[in-house]
């Protein structure tokens, strides 16, 4: 038996290798996480992934580093001898409180800051029918309700007479209260730059809130396999100044002007019900 | 020779008939694509007509299916195929004729004409811009190039009408004509937005969920 204290070397180890790694972990490599910039809601889940790196870098290191000190210190050297077993294992009440309060307020927080992150404003991703994480100003949200189907998005705006239009485009600088729903099966609306992923259910108005930021063009994909053109539902949208945004909108509704008279009401939701064969 | 070169011999020979099998497997399942009709051109310029039947020929895989049909104008001789190859950067006209009845739309947007030279089509011979959303039997839209044409589906009480493809002019039709624009070369696909999978959950299995009945590719070249 030799008199080296393995547990101070691997304490030390591991305390360097954090303090070194973990601010590099959080200030180079997590600002480029996805999905990036491109809204609060995504700026928030940048954020988000950072405090998750950051704590999860230091647990990670304790296994790696052990991992490698063990294969170098304790592994069998020239000439091979006898393999003995070693020391019994026995309790010590020293690590089991430090591991039960570090994993115990490690989870705590965690659960805590995603909480909280939720409630904020629902981090971008839908919460049904009625969220309970509304974000501040959600009154004077500007509608848009997304409708999926096989194979496409169109989009419809309460606001603006109830018209219908194939393809998005958003105010920069504003909270956009998305309402997705489906007209056939289940699709999820993905709006990547966004940080926007809700699942577009028929029958379901499926809250979603983001809040824009400057102009820019976002990727928007179903992320649920929906039938055999699922590749093909993809489709770009634009984050535009409001000026921008305000003469797309005037285009759109003289443009639509006819096909909106032949709309129904408004509705949150969609029941699949067509009028013939396809029931 | 001797059991066992006997038995070499025969082992040999079965693992080389179980890999040529094999090889022609995979082999005939990569090189088998779909069937292709080709754009007309003529002096009015470039022509695709195309026939939707509510049911496909009784010869057919699925004789009961509702699919559409590449038709040829002079011999009407109709062709199973829904992959069309069009001229890149072109006018195409294009020319539906419809046998099948009315499906109905779920969505009574897609029941405006998007996407055509003069925002609008022709429904027998009439400028239009919608049909009615309950009196659509089909839809002929290639999304990625902005195109969406309703067709108007054949009233219940016609006389006359067809149930199997091929079809005939005599019997009960609507015909649709429009022009659009191709884009940059291609490939492209096109779908049928309306419900119209008689027999299916919510209309939207079987042939609208199997390339060449009521969706396919458009190749531009």
């Amino acid at each position: 038996m030799d008199n080296i204290n393995h547990f101070r070397r691997v304490s030390l180890i591991w305390l360097v290798a954090s303090v070194i790694l973990t601010p590099i972990v959080v200030f180079v490599l997590a600002p480029g996480m996805p999905p990036g910039n491109g809204s609060v809601e995504a700026s928030g889940q940048v954020v988000d992934n950072t405090v998750l790196l950051g704590v999860s870098t230091p647990i990670a290191l304790v296994i790696l580093v052990y991992f490698i000190y063990a294969i170098i210190a304790f592994r069998e050297r020239e000439p091979a001898g006898v393999v003995l077993d070693g020391p019994p294992i026995r309790g010590h009440s020293g690590v089991q409180t430090t591991w039960l309060v570090v994993t115990t307020i490690t989870v705590l927080f965690l659960a805590g800051y995603g909480t909280a992150r939720m409630l904020a404003d629902g981090s971008g991703g839908g919460q049904g029918p009625n969220p309970i994480a509304k974000p501040d100003g959600a009154n004077q949200a500007l509608q848009v309700q997304v409708i999926a189907q096989q194979w496409k998005f169109t989009y419809r705006w309460p606001s603006y007479g109830g018209m219908e239009t194939n393809r998005l485009e958003l105010p920069a600088n504003r909270l956009i209260e998305f309402h997705v729903t489906s007209l056939d099966v289940i699709h999820s609306f993905w709006a990547y730059q966004l940080a926007v992923k809700a699942d577009a259910n028929p029958g379901v108005d499926n809250i979603a809130y983001v809040t824009t930021k400057g102009p820019l063009t976002f990727n928007i994909h179903c992320a649920e396999l929906c039938g055999v053109w699922h590749g093909y539902m993809y489709e770009k949208g634009n984050v535009v100044a409001p000026s921008q945004f305000g003469t797309w909108i005037k285009q759109q509704e003289q443009q639509n002007a006819p096909s909106t008279k032949q709309l129904g009401p408004y509705q949150k939701q969609y029941e699949p019900d067509p009028t013939r064969r396809g029931g | 020779m001797s059991a066992i070169g006997k038995r070499m011999l025969g082992l040999a020979l079965g693992t080389l008939v179980v890999c040529v099998a094999l090889g022609l497997y995979v082999g005939l399942y990569l090189t088998n694509v779909p069937g292709s009709a080709a754009a007309v051109r003529t002096a009015a310029g470039t022509q695709l007509y195309l026939g939707t039947v509510p049911a496909a020929e009784g010869t057919d895989p699925h004789p009961t299916w509702v699919s559409y049909y590449s038709v040829d104008a002079n011999s009407q001789h109709w062709k199973h195929v829904t992959t069309y190859t069009l001229p890149a950067n072109t006018l195409v006209h294009v020319t539906i004729y419809n046998y099948d009845g009315q499906s109905g739309l779920r969505n009574p947007y897609i029941a405006q004409v998007q996407g055509t030279v003069g925002s609008n089509f022709m429904l027998d011979g009439k400028p239009t811009q919608f049909v009615g959303p309950d009196t659509a039997s089909h839809i002929f839209a290639i999304p990625e190039l902005g195109v969406s044409v309703p067709v108007e589906g054949v009233a219940d009480n016609a006389k006359n009408p067809c149930a199997n493809a091929p079809c005939s002019l005599s019997t009960a039709h609507t015909t649709t004509t429009f022009t659009f624009k191709t884009g940059a070369r291609g490939l492209y696909r096109w779908q049928c937005f309306v419900p119209c999978a008689a027999g299916f959950i919510q209309g939207l299995g079987g042939p609208m969920q199997t390339v060449g009945y009521m969706d396919g590719f458009i190749k531009l070249v």
